[in-house]
C-alpha cells in the first residue's frame, strides 16, 4: 500500500521538497538555453495544499489556464502537470517564436511551441529525478488543454485524491527582462511509486 | 435568486427554496444532483472518484460517488425532499487530456459518471437529465426553486438541463 502525503514525516517532505528545487532548476536552465537568453529563477515555492487552495493560486477554478500533462513511465509511474496562465503561455510562445503579440488565444503553432517547451522543461525535471534516485523513468509525448484551472487540476488531483486530500505543488518562477512567467509543476507518483520514490531517497525503510 | 452555495471538490451540500448550489471549474469530477420538485430541496455533491471501496484513505465519503450520493440523500430528505419524489441530474465526467495508453486513471471522468448512475439505479432514483463527457470543463448552478442546472464553458457557450 502506499504513502500518504499527510503521513509523511518531515524529513521526507523536506527532501520532496529538495527534489522539486533541483529538478525545477534544471527545468530553468533547460529554457534558459532553448530561448538562448538569461533566464532568471525564484527559488521554486514547494507547497502542501488542500484540493480548494490549488486552485485559488491560480486565481480560481474558473480562470482560463494552459495544463500541459506528460504520463511517468519506468520504475517510478505517474505523471507531471505543467501548468501556465494564459498570459504566461503567450508570452512563452513569444519568446520561443520570436513574436511579439498580444493577444490571449494560443493559435496552433503556439500550442505546438508550448508542447515542445514542456516536453523540454519536464524532461530536464525527470532527469534531475533520474540522477538523484537511480530510478528510471521516461516520459510521454505532451498533452496540451486550454480550460477552465480546476477542470484541468482534476486530473491531478484526483490521482493525489487516492493517496490522500493533499496536493505536493512545485511553483516556479521564471523571469526574462520585465516578463514574468509563471509555471507550476505538478509530480504526481502512482499510489504504489510515492514509497519507491522515498526509498530511492533513503529516506523511507 | 436566494444564497449561492459554493460546494467545492469532494464536497457536497443541500439548499431549499431560492437557494442556488454551484460548483466551479468541474473537469473529470462529476456533479449530482438530487432534486425534489414539489418540496424544492436540491442537493449537490462534487465527486471526485468511483469507489470508496477501493481506497485505503476513504474517510471523506463526500470524495466517492457510492458514499457521496448515499450522504446526500441522507441531507435532502433531512431537509424535508420525499424519497419517492426525488429525481436526479449529472454533469462533468470529461477527459481533459487525451492520451492513447493504458492509464486508466485518464478515463477516471467516465468511471466517475458510470458509478454514479449505477448508484442512483440502486436507489431507484431517476436521471432526468445530463451533461456528460467531452475533453472541456463546467461550471454548473443548481436552482433549488426550479430544480434547473445551468452549465457553463469556456468557449462552447452556456445550457440548461
Amino acid at each position: 500500500m502506499g504513502i500518504s502525503i499527510e503521513e509523511m514525516n518531515n524529513m521526507q517532505l523536506d527532501v520532496l521538497k529538495e527534489v522539486g528545487n533541483i529538478g525545477a532548476g534544471n527545468a530553468a536552465t533547460a529554457l534558459a538555453k532553448m530561448l538562448n537568453r538569461k533566464i532568471d529563477m525564484n527559488v521554486p515555492k514547494v507547497e502542501i495544499l488542500e484540493f480548494k487552495e490549488v486552485t485559488e493560486l491560480l486565481g480560481g477554478a474558473e480562470k482560463a489556464v494552459c495544463g500541459i500533462y506528460f504520463d511517468v513511465d519506468g520504475d517510478l509511474t505517474g505523471n507531471i502537470m505543467f501548468l501556465l496562465t494564459v498570459k504566461s503561455a503567450k508570452m512563452l510562445a513569444n519568446m520561443l517564436l520570436f513574436k511579439d503579440e498580444n493577444s490571449d488565444i494560443l493559435d496552433e503553432i503556439d500550442q505546438s511551441a508550448l508542447q515542445e517547451i514542456g516536453n523540454i522543461l519536464s524532461g530536464a525535471y525527470i532527469s534531475s529525478l533520474t540522477t538523484l534516485t537511480g530510478l528510471n523513468m521516461k516520459i510521454s509525448i505532451p498533452s496540451l488543454t486550454t480550460d477552465m484551472a480546476g477542470a484541468i487540476l482534476s486530473v491531478p488531483i484526483i490521482q493525489y485524491g487516492q493517496i490522500g486530500d493533499k496536493v505536493l505543488l512545485i511553483e516556479t518562477e521564471f523571469n526574462e527582462g520585465d516578463d514574468n512567467i509563471k509555471g507550476y509543476f505538478f509530480l504526481v507518483p502512482d499510489v504504489e511509486s510515492f514509497e519507491v520514490l522515498l526509498k530511492s531517497l533513503g529516506v523511507l525503510e | 435568486m436566494g444564497e449561492i452555495i459554493k460546494v467545492g471538490m469532494a464536497d457536497l451540500n443541500v439548499t431549499r427554496g431560492d437557494g442556488v448550489l454551484t460548483t466551479l471549474g468541474l473537469g473529470s469530477c462529476v456533479g449530482v444532483a438530487l432534486y425534489d420538485p414539489i418540496k424544492k430541496v436540491a442537493g449537490l455533491a462534487h465527486v471526485m472518484l468511483p469507489s470508496s471501496k477501493t481506497i485505503r484513505n476513504n474517510t471523506n465519503p463526500a470524495k466517492f460517488a457510492d458514499t457521496a450520493i448515499l450522504l446526500l440523500l441522507e441531507k435532502v430528505l433531512k431537509l424535508g425532499a420525499s424519497r419517492g419524489r426525488l429525481v436526479s441530474k449529472l454533469a462533468g465526467g470529461a477527459q481533459m487530456f487525451s492520451f492513447s495508453n493504458k492509464n486508466d486513471i485518464m478515463k477516471i471522468g467516465e468511471r466517475n459518471a458510470i458509478a454514479s448512475k449505477e448508484i442512483l439505479k440502486e436507489l431507484k432514483i431517476p436521471i432526468l437529465a445530463e451533461d456528460i463527457g467531452g475533453n472541456f470543463g463546467r461550471t454548473i448552478e443548481l436552482y433549488a426553486d426550479t430544480g434547473i442546472i445551468v452549465v457553463k464553458t469556456i468557449g462552447r457557450g452556456t445550457k440548461q438541463i
